[in-house]
């Protein structure tokens, strides 16, 4: 159960991890997402589906190595197993024909978005993909996205491919759309999210949001995916993890998401980390 | 009987209680290991032999999964413990684990006549001296299993209404499979209860027993997502579900959401299934707290605020609405917190936490309570006093005020109905729910409550759930 079929580097820091999961593949829809566990004394990491095969039995992900227990799962191997791999978790997306859609993806989210994609256009769906990246190299999956999308327009902080800037330009780019798209729905880091809903507040188009908070069980038990929506308290794990981000308190939600970033990073001052072990590093034993 | 005999026949009853050796509090603060050490043989027997064997003994009637209590204590007496233990697990499967969590004292022991003169006899420490002799024997007697019936049953969730049901129906000869959500087997028993209360390698124990028996389960598994109770009906013959109480309140008080504040939930299994106390060599990451506010007076609080001190707090404070009389945990458990140096700031009522500019909260604040009539329940209301408003210093708050029903397994079934308050509605004397062949017990069902009354519920469950597949219809 859970064997690794594939583990590799897309672009720098981002893994695409497939793991053989029948149960899962057979039953997860767009929006959700597993709770993985790289070994068994590791933590329980809830990361986005960025593709699935019913016949095959497999998941895919793609996440960031960010601290501790991403780095675990950043250098399995295939063959290898994980600990834990459970869902498919929260509520899928509802996808029907809005006519014109826009997709805004970034980091893992350029991932996550991709079986949204798929079934939007399915369903009829006209779709203009956003892609958002610091710079050219950090641009994945464009090819995936080329046979799904009307048009696809990239936005990197130092211009080295497409438009120079970053979301904040979503306004420009929409007002110069000759139809304006009926939703956004926008997946990857918590900023990228947060500002999307703020640059887009005025333009009274929906943005759907797929909220990645720190999450335990992922089944409501424990609360620590609790999210201000709409001034009320919502679980992201079973209330979500997909809400309107115009109705989100981004200012909470992103001090909750950093609550453990001295954790996650004082793990690479230790001496057993493994990218100190394997790289020899001079400045720590 | 005159005066005389009277006074006769008490002064031949030995009523002194025997005690159970502890760990220091001072010791046993600063470390996770188990509070409770046990009787040693001598203990045990000299508690055993103080019972009277009441010809009509009060203390089955306080138990809800009424065990032979007379029965097994009389084989401690005599010194023949295998056969104690075996008396036990007719009634009980998870001796060790009742004989530890069980509130005897409102139950068993509450009904012992020698209660009278305030000298109750040991039950709980007996029954735990039975499953942890056993365990230390090593040998494990694997009771005799009825044929086979070909009958399949799907039980969901696996802490002690599941594991109570999968025990029973494996005994009778039928096909169990439990499934769990996380990655271990024991529900609350290992992400709620702390390992100074009820070491982890106990429920490994009693669940490593079930499996023995021929029981399946399955970890990582989340019904009403990864499968639906429609699809395990296609393929069992009947499903018990013992989801408990696993959505945790909060208060809708300002400041609820900044970091530092925590459902007990979320604290109890970070620290416990998670391991948080072994943080750094477990990954899952915790935050060392100073002073450490939990809301509630329940076990869960109990266990919250002990938790607190052995991760190094200096302050940990109980803040409870009511008065100390009023405490909804076990007198012991409060005992044990207090002689911990724990702080019970009773009376109090939070009304808002206050964030420092980074999101994390660094007081909170309070409203003296006075109590007030006693309302249905017949404790006294406890009545805001104006203008009592005062703040603490709390670098963590943990809010351990109850749970609802998890709504999992409810919102992904149609037909299970449920009660305003989110529980499953199921028959109280065999826990049919509204759906065909599903069965129901334990916390989903009766709302957060105790292990024991779980275990009762999963007992009459299996009963009904066999009387079902061995029907002549069938």
């Amino acid at each position: 159960m859970n064997k690794v079929i594939e583990r590799s580097m897309i672009v720098p820091n981002m893994h695409l991890l497939e793991i053989e999961s029948p149960q899962i593949a057979s039953k997860v829809k767009p929006g959700q997402f597993v709770i993985v566990r790289g070994t068994d004394e590791g933590e329980r990491v809830p990361l986005s589906i960025a593709d699935y095969d019913a016949e095959k039995g497999t998941i895919s992900i793609v996440f960031m190595e960010v601290g501790a227990s991403t780095s675990v799962l950043a250098r399995l191997k295939a063959g290898d197993e994980v600990a834990t791999c459970v869902g498919p978790l929260g509520n899928a997306t509802s996808i029907e024909n809005f006519g014109n859609v826009m997709l805004v993806g970034g980091c893992y989210g350029i991932g996550s978005l991709y079986p949204l994609a798929k079934e939007l256009k399915a369903k009829g769906n006209k779709i203009t993909t956003v892609l958002e990246a610091r710079s050219s190299y950090l641009i994945y999956w464009l090819k995936r996205y080329i046979p799904l999308s009307e048009k696809i327009i990239t936005i990197t902080r130092d211009g080295s491919m497409g438009q120079k800037g970053h979301v904040s330009r979503l306004p420009d780019v929409i007002h110069g759309m000759p139809e304006r798209p009926a939703r956004i729905f926008v997946n990857g880091c918590t900023y990228l999210m947060a500002h999307t809903s703020e640059v887009t507040k005025d333009l009274g188009i929906p943005v759907v949001v797929n909220l990645n908070p720190i999450m335990i069980d992922g089944t409501g038990m424990c609360g620590v995916c609790r999210v201000t929506v709409g001034g009320q308290m919502k679980f992201a794990c079973v209330d979500g993890p997909e809400f309107m981000g115009h109705d989100i308190d981004w200012k909470e939600f992103l001090a909750r998401r950093k609550a453990y970033m001295t954790e996650e990073t004082i793990f690479f001052r230790r001496s057993d980390a493994h990218a100190h072990n394997e790289g020899k590093c001079a400045w720590h034993e | 009987m005159n005066e005389d005999k009277i006074q006769e026949k008490t002064s031949k009853i030995d009523l002194n209680r025997r005690d159970m050796p502890r760990q220091s509090p001072e010791m046993r603060r600063n470390n996770f290991d188990e509070v409770a050490l046990g009787y040693t043989e001598e203990l045990a027997l000299a508690e055993a032999s103080r019972c009277l064997q009441c010809k009509k003994p009060r203390c089955v009637t306080g138990c809800p999964v009424e065990i032979d209590i007379p029965g097994f204590i009389s084989c401690i007496t005599r010194g023949d413990f295998r056969a104690g233990i075996k008396k036990l697990k007719e009634k009980n499967c998870l001796p060790a684990v009742s004989g530890r969590v069980c509130p005897q004292e409102s139950q068993c022991e509450s009904k012992c006549i020698l209660g009278n003169k305030k000298a109750e006899i040991a039950i709980g420490r007996l029954e735990r001296f039975l499953a942890d002799w056993e365990a230390s024997e090593g040998k494990v007697d694997l009771p005799q299993k009825a044929k086979p019936t070909g009958k399949k049953v799907a039980i969901v969730g696996s802490g002690p209404a599941g594991l109570t049901v999968g025990g029973d129906l494996i005994l009778l000869g039928h096909e169990v499979t439990i499934f769990e959500a996380l990655h271990k087997a024991g529900g609350v028993l290992v992400y709620g209860i702390p390992e100074f209360r009820l070491p982890k390698a106990i429920v490994q124990r009693e669940v490593d027993y079930l499996k023995a028996l021929g029981v399946n389960v399955f970890t990582d598994f989340v019904v009403g997502k990864t499968r639906s109770i429609d699809e395990f009906l296609e393929e069992f013959d009947a499903v018990f579900v013992g989801t408990g109480a696993g959505l945790p309140w909060f208060m809708s008080i300002p400041g609820e959401n900044l970091n530092g504040v925590y459902s007990a939930n979320e604290y109890l299994t970070r620290m416990n299934l998670m391991k948080g106390y072994q943080y750094p060599r477990s990954a899952t990451p915790v935050k060392k707290h100073l002073k450490v506010a939990v809301v509630g007076g329940g076990n869960v609080a109990m266990d919250s605020a002990r938790t607190a001190l052995r991760m190094g707090a200096s302050e940990s404070h109980i803040v409870y609405r009511r008065s100390h009389t009023e405490l909804p945990a076990r007198a012991e458990e409060a005992e044990n917190a207090e002689e911990e140096g724990v702080i019970f700031d009773v009376l109090t009522l939070p009304v808002a936490y206050i964030g420092d500019e980074n999101g994390w909260v660094k007081e909170i604040e309070c409203i003296k309570m006075q109590l007030g009539e006693p309302d249905a329940s017949g404790r006294r209301v406890p009545v805001e006093m104006p203008g009592s408003n005062f703040r603490m210093q709390m670098d963590a708050v943990v809010c351990a005020i109850g749970n609802s029903p998890n709504p999992l397994v409810p919102a992904t079934t149609p037909g299970l109905d449920t009660t305003k308050r989110g529980t499953l509605v199921a028959d109280p004397e065999t826990g049919k729910t509204t759906r065909d062949r599903v069965w129901a017990g334990g916390d989903i069902v009766t709302g957060a409550a105790t292990v024991i009354l779980a275990m009762g519920a999963g007992r009459k469950a299996a009963r009904a759930i066999h009387e079902y597949l061995t029907m002549e219809k069938q």
